[in-house]
């Protein structure tokens, strides 16, 4: 492969606080240089002034395969990824099988490395079929290349069991990723409980589901010195409690995902199935609550909490419509609008989609530096479009932002050094 | 004129267009998916429309050319004897066709039947369908994708917006107005889509609302709907002018929501100690079906003094012939 210089760009690297014009070498797949020209002949690429990341960490998607491959095939969700600047994806267990055994892990990375354009890095199920009861065989897991642990969008909901995995996880250097709702409290809701689930007839979640259980797994944390991980934290209360056990300096780290800081609850009006989330979109107020603790650290990352779902699954009165929205295509945008309105800097949004993720699961990627992998994003931040389920890329079209204006879209992606989008 | 613009003229009787006519479309949306969102002068005039149809029910005419070569299905997905049976005579009354349709088992009550029925229903050219559905908002989908007008006949805990249509109609016909009206909403708030529906329709007609129950029966924040919540049955009665009790569900005791049925009646249900707390000429309403012992005293649900239960029935029947009349004049399709 012939080295690939791409001049002409706005170089951004969270990591070590770069922000400036330059060119970028890639050399066999790897980043060789941000400044020297190269030894030989190499192609050029020009980037027109275009913005050059690293390629997005996705800490959490759910794919359709196995087991719903008629929602979306891993090629679909690649494509859509590629799409949309992710070169690395962390899937969730809770797929039909679900990822609990050593023979499933290296089948979703291997299916990933087939793509050429998109790493998956599986979690594996926290318990045994997600079941809630027993866990998993951790260290087998791991050594199959399991990135973490997690019974994906259930809870754990046994402090016993719970209990176990963060002490067990120790042992090898894992977390334990929490769908954090308490589930007798949220059992059979499917909006946040309040004046606008109470007009509209549907059976309501409380905001405290989440803070209950953020709260009982960091007294977990604090008792087992395991480290646990809540995913989509979306509510004030238990982002406060992540705030002081951080303080305190537990092991705890949190995401969110963008609808919970672009969308509030209204999304659901007039029984909109493609806003119906798990968790529920929230009041305002928890958005403001959400986008204040990206502002501050609080939150580690943002994910795209992607989960495909076809029209079959949302067509379809709204407590029995499946949760879950597309997220692949719209992460990087719908995150760069709180850059451009003012409320993140754009080197600390950024941070969020790529080393901060990369730095919590361990891996030598997620920046700008001579001799990682060139897995690189180019976007240029002005470009508006908007969001049209239907013309989405990938198979998957239930996106919660049907019909969002944005600003910031990817031009190219790049996977060790090769172009994968455009195709 | 009770309000500018608000009431609707009282024209006679126009042969064609039935007993009262208007100028304007009393429900532009063409559906009746909810009160929410409705103004005292829609529900003003449907109030006005039903009246004269009781009218002319006592009197023993019908309209039957009003709806002549209309198809309306009554599409249910849960039982209801009365709420069908009340738009199946409605329906008749005004000579459309009238199919029933119960879809109501449990193994078939799944959404892909809803669009599925909705293409056969478009296929079938319906004009008016009515739907009963055990889920919010599956009659606001339905109208998405049907061509008929759609009447919600109750969606899960959502809205039964003729049933609160019609629970107005016999308070106006017994109190005049019902400006300044106290009605006190007692039982099950949290399951009620009757309770809903009248606390948008009341307070829209300007009567002061009050919600009887204990907390694990009321929904969350429902005191932002603009009523005053009362714990305590003799507080909440005190001064009422309207008693509106609701059914209380036996699975709202197995779910743990009331201890048992016999500390809810002590509490909660209606006799006539906890009655004689409110105006001595309130009435008492209900909308059926009853349960006698739990929620309300056989002596008052009987009492012809007090109850007006079965002229809730009759007025249903007038309500919703106006409700179809309404809807029928929007119809594009000639029949």
């Amino acid at each position: 492969m012939r080295p690939l210089l791409i001049e002409n760009a706005r170089l951004l690297d969270p990591a070590s606080g770069l922000d400036a014009p330059g060119a970028l070498l890639i050399e066999e797949g790897r980043i060789a240089s941000l400044s020297g020209a190269p030894a030989g002949e190499a192609e050029r690429f020009d980037a027109g002034g275009a913005c050059l990341a690293p390629g997005l960490i996705d800490l959490r998607a759910a794919l359709g395969e196995p087991g719903h491959e008629h929602r979306e095939t891993i090629a679909s969700a690649a494509a859509a990824a590629a799409a949309g600047g992710i070169t690395t994806l962390c899937a969730l267990p809770d797929s039909e099988p679900p990822i609990d055994d050593p023979a499933l892990v290296q089948f979703l990375a291997r299916k990933g490395e087939a793509t050429g354009s998109l790493t998956i890095l599986p979690y594996a199920a926290a318990t045994k079929g997600l079941k809630g009861a027993e866990i998993t065989e951790y260290g087998l897991l791991r050594e199959a290349g399991a990135i973490a642990f997690t019974d994906g969008s259930r809870a754990i909901a046994s402090a016993r069991c719970m209990r176990l995995a963060l002490s067990y996880a120790r042992a090898f250097g894992t977390f334990i990723v929490q769908h954090p709702e308490e589930p007798t409290l949220a059992a059979g809701g499917v909006a946040t409980e309040g004046e606008l689930a109470t007009r509209m007839g549907l059976p309501g979640i409380p905001l405290a589901a989440e803070a209950i259980m953020v709260a009982r797994d960091i007294a977990l944390a604090r008792l087992t010195g395991g480290h646990v991980h809540f995913s989509r934290l979306s509510t004030a209360a238990a982002l406060e409690l992540v705030r002081r056990a951080k303080a305190e300096g537990l092991a705890v780290t949190a995401d969110t995902a963008p609808p919970y800081f672009d969308l509030n609850e209204t999304a659901i009006g007039e029984y909109r199935t493609y806003a119906k989330l798990s968790p529920p979109l929230r009041p305002e107020e928890e958005r403001r609550a959400v986008l204040a603790a990206l502002a501050d650290g609080t939150i580690d990352c943002v994910v795209s909490d992607h989960r495909p779902c076809d029209a079959d699954d949302k067509r379809l009165p709204f407590v029995q419509a499946e949760p879950g929205g597309a997220g692949l295509a719209t992460l990087l945008a719908v995150t760069l609008a709180q850059v451009h309105n003012g409320s993140l800097p754009l080197l600390h949004a950024l941070a969020l989609l790529t080393c901060r993720p990369a730095a919590l699961l361990g891996l030598d990627a997620g920046r700008l530096a001579p001799g990682l992998p060139a897995d690189l994003v180019l976007f240029d931040l002005e470009r508006a479009w908007q969001v049209k389920a239907g013309q989405l890329p990938g198979k998957a079209q239930n996106s919660p932002f049907d019909g969002r204006a944005l600003e910031g879209r990817v031009i190219a992606t790049f996977k060790r050094g090769r172009r994968v989008f455009p195709p | 004129m009770r309000r500018a613009g608000g009431r609707s003229r009282p024209g006679g009787f126009c042969s064609s267009l039935g007993p009262v006519s208007f100028s304007y479309p009393i429900l532009p949306q063409g559906h009746l998916l909810g009160i929410e969102g409705l103004e005292a002068p829609q529900i003003q005039a449907l109030l006005d429309l039903a009246e004269s149809y009781a009218l002319l029910n006592r009197q023993g005419k019908t309209q039957r050319d009003l709806l002549k070569g209309r198809t309306l299905i009554n599409l249910f997905f849960e039982d209801s004897t009365r709420t069908r049976t009340s738009f199946e005579l409605a329906g008749k009354r005004l000579g459309a066709d009238v199919i029933n349709m119960s879809v109501a088992t449990s193994s078939v009550n799944k959404g892909e039947t809803l669009l599925d029925t909705a293409a056969t229903l478009n296929a079938m050219n319906t004009d008016i369908l009515v739907v009963r559905h055990a889920q919010s908002g599956a009659p606001a989908l339905l109208a998405q994708k049907v061509q008929a007008a759609v009447i919600n006949a109750g969606d899960g805990t959502h809205e039964h917006p003729t049933q609160a249509l019609l629970d107005a109609l016999t308070i106006r016909r017994r109190k005049g107005d019902l400006r300044n009206l106290v009605v006190a909403i007692c039982g099950d708030i949290a399951h009620s889509r009757v309770a809903r529906s009248n606390i948008h329709c009341l307070n829209a007609m300007g009567a002061e609302v009050r919600l009887i129950a204990p907390p694990t029966l009321l929904p969350a924040e429902i005191g932002r709907l603009g009523v005053r919540i009362f714990q305590d049955m003799r507080r909440g009665l005190a001064g009422a002018d309207v008693v509106m009790m609701l059914r209380l569900q036996r699975e709202r005791m197995a779910g743990g929501l009331v201890p048992s049925a016999r500390e809810f009646f002590r509490f909660y249900g209606l006799d006539r100690e906890k009655l004689s707390y409110a105006k001595p000429d309130a009435i008492v309403m209900h909308p059926g079906p009853m349960n006698r012992g739990i929620e309300i005293d056989s002596a008052i649900a009987d009492d012809p003094a007090r109850s007006v239960i079965g002229e809730q029935v009759e007025m249903g029947v007038a309500l919703r012939m106006a409700v179809l009349d309404v809807l029928a004049r929007g119809l594009r399709r000639n029949a």
